[in-house]
């Protein structure tokens, strides 16, 4: 028992040692951030100020109506966002994963590029885009008669969040296409070949086969899309600063006007822990409601 | 071999594939032909589809009225300083985590697991606090070493590292190596695909982290290259030319990097996904 103990104890020293640079870096920068975060949630903490006000913050954000008024588009953007990228991206990948290796990367560059020409660039067209005067989707939509005066698209309360909506999906759907074209392509081929030899349709043939398979992939697509849309952050800050009358305000938004511009730190970390506990309770859901088929 | 018959559903299909790679590409397309455009041409309507007097007076003003020059090489020491620091810690990291039995380790993992899930904009309040106590606030550190603690990089390379004969290891041990060498000589270049595919999605990561450095660089000298567009485009909201020839300098190096190593890439976001 002495000998087994032993070699373990040896393992344990050796496994730390590896372990030290990240958990160094973890603790300092993740650990410690988070408790600071939430023992700060229940002061009023200023620049000048540091006092203990138990639960008053969280009184406050729920009565706060600009702060009611983020979480609903917040709320907007995820409920908008998720199914639609699910969806995008399953077609996309449906439609490309049997072709051959040129034009799958092809495509899986092509919905990626977004992604990786990064949040500040890809705004920089899209401010353009949706411009009232000068910008092409105006330009277009008057083109064809869809419309007979210029809209201000980010500067309307009506489109407003739609029309970063539209931004965000265009930046979201390259990671989930990636990951189905993955999942499709392991897809036991046999059975898809069995089932069209029996007559199947092709939606059957989907419907039965393909998708129960897909269920784990679909699961994490929709939680980590969930979380992204939750963050959105850049977009909002870069094109409308979270208006026009706060129309276009989400919790992350919200959060860093409070800490970043109007230094109330103890309020903003009070929604930073809101935000938290919100995705780890939609996560969790999401992993019970879905996860019900799914077999690990 | 493969027949496969022309129907409505497959034109549709084509039609509609076409049309949405036009819009997915056109934001960078529009970049890189805006970045050559007089200012004039780039708010005309109907819009010049294609630079008909190009010129490089956009990139000389960026580069010399701005320190463009200055923040690209920002944006690449933050990326590969943080590529670098994160692929080193995880692959030591995920390979105990994979192929030890330690006291703690259960409870470690899950630690990482819960804390991965958790966004990092929902802790940067108390994160700068924590820079400034440091006094590294407004330096390129204080974006690289917070990126460095996130514990994506080990689960990644923990799947990784379960590719491990343990086999392999226990010879190792047998021939006399320590223990530091069995993970340089024998666990590393079995780990090889999973650290460069850890590297190249830090770096594009990183590259395009814009809250973190938001919040943590504030000095002109100081921003990286995506930061210094978005300060530019609130400075000088109309100037389209310049702001585009700054985001063509921002997004041609991370692009590049993406098309070169695409397949790592790809291997480490459905590695990844993959569930432990």
């Amino acid at each position: 028992m002495n000998r087994i103990n032993k070699i373990r104890m040896r393992e344990t020293i050796v496994s730390y040692c590896f372990l030290a640079p990240v958990l160094l870096f973890f603790f300092v920068f993740v650990l410690t951030p988070m408790v600071m975060g939430f023992v700060t949630s229940f002061f009023n903490y200023t620049m000048t100020d540091f006092t203990f006000v138990g639960l008053d913050n969280y009184v406050r954000m729920f009565t706060d109506p600009v702060f009611i008024k983020s979480l609903k588009n917040t709320l907007i953007i995820v409920v908008g966002s998720v199914p639609i990228t699910v969806i995008f991206s399953l077609f996309v990948a449906s439609q490309t994963y049997e072709k051959n290796v040129f034009t799958r990367s092809f495509f899986r560059c092509v919905f990626f590029l977004p992604v990786v020409t990064g949040s500040v660039a890809v705004t920089v067209v899209w401010k353009w885009i949706y411009d009232p005067l000068s910008g092409i989707l105006n330009y277009i939509l008057k083109g064809g008669h869809v419309i007979d005066q210029n809209i201000s698209w980010l500067g309307n309360e009506k489109y407003a969040l739609w029309a970063i909506i539209i931004i965000l999906l265009t930046t979201s759907v390259g990671q989930p296409i990636i990951l189905y074209i993955a999942a499709l392509g392991n897809v036991d081929k046999s059975l898809v070949e069995a089932a069209r030899v029996d007559g199947a349709t092709e939606f059957q043939v989907f419907w039965k086969i393909k998708w129960p398979s897909l269920l784990p992939t679909t699961l994490y697509i929709v939680v980590i899309t969930t979380i992204n849309s939750f963050q959105c952050f850049a977009l909002i800050q870069l094109l409308t600063s979270g208006g026009p009358n706060y129309a276009t305000s989400t919790i992350m938004y919200y959060l860093y006007e409070k800490a970043f511009k109007l230094s109330e730190y103890g309020y903003a970390n009070t929604m930073g822990v809101f935000l938290a506990v919100l995705i780890a309770c939609i996560s969790f859901a999401q992993f019970k409601i879905l996860g019900n088929d799914v077999e690990y | 071999m493969k027949k496969r018959k022309i129907t409505p559903f497959g034109v549709i299909t084509i039609v509609l594939l076409s049309l949405l790679t036009i819009i997915f590409v056109f934001p960078f397309y529009w970049i890189m032909t805006g970045a050559f455009k007089a200012q004039p041409a780039t708010i005309v309507i109907p819009p010049q589809w294609w630079p008909t007097h190009p010129t490089m007076e956009n990139f000389t003003k960026l580069l010399v009225q701005n320190p463009a020059g200055r923040w690209l090489f920002n944006s690449i020491f933050i990326a590969l300083v943080t590529m670098i620091l994160v692929c080193v810690t995880s692959s030591l990291a995920g390979y105990v985590l994979a192929k030890k039995r330690f006291y703690g380790q259960k409870i470690l993992f899950s630690i990482f697991i819960a804390a991965m899930a958790l966004p990092k904009q929902v802790v940067l309040v108390p994160l700068v606090r924590i820079i400034n106590f440091m006094g590294i606030h407004d330096t390129l550190a204080a974006v690289i070493l917070p990126l460095v603690g996130w514990p994506f990089g080990v689960f990644l390379m923990k799947q990784f590292s379960e590719n491990i004969p343990g086999e392999l290891l226990e010879s190792a041990k047998i021939d006399g190596c320590n223990e530091l060498k069995t993970f340089t000589k024998i666990a590393f270049p079995i780990v090889k695909p999973g650290f460069a595919a850890l590297a190249i999605f830090t770096f594009i990561n990183t590259w395009n982290d814009y809250f973190m450095q938001l919040v943590m660089l504030t000095s002109r000298e100081n921003l990286t290259i995506s930061l210094g567009v978005a300060t530019l485009q609130a400075e000088m909201a109309t100037n389209y030319g310049l702001i585009m020839a700054g985001a063509a300098l921002a997004a041609i190096p991370i692009v590049t990097v993406f098309l070169v190593f695409q397949k790592s890439f790809t291997q480490g976001i459905t590695m990844g996904a993959v569930k432990g």
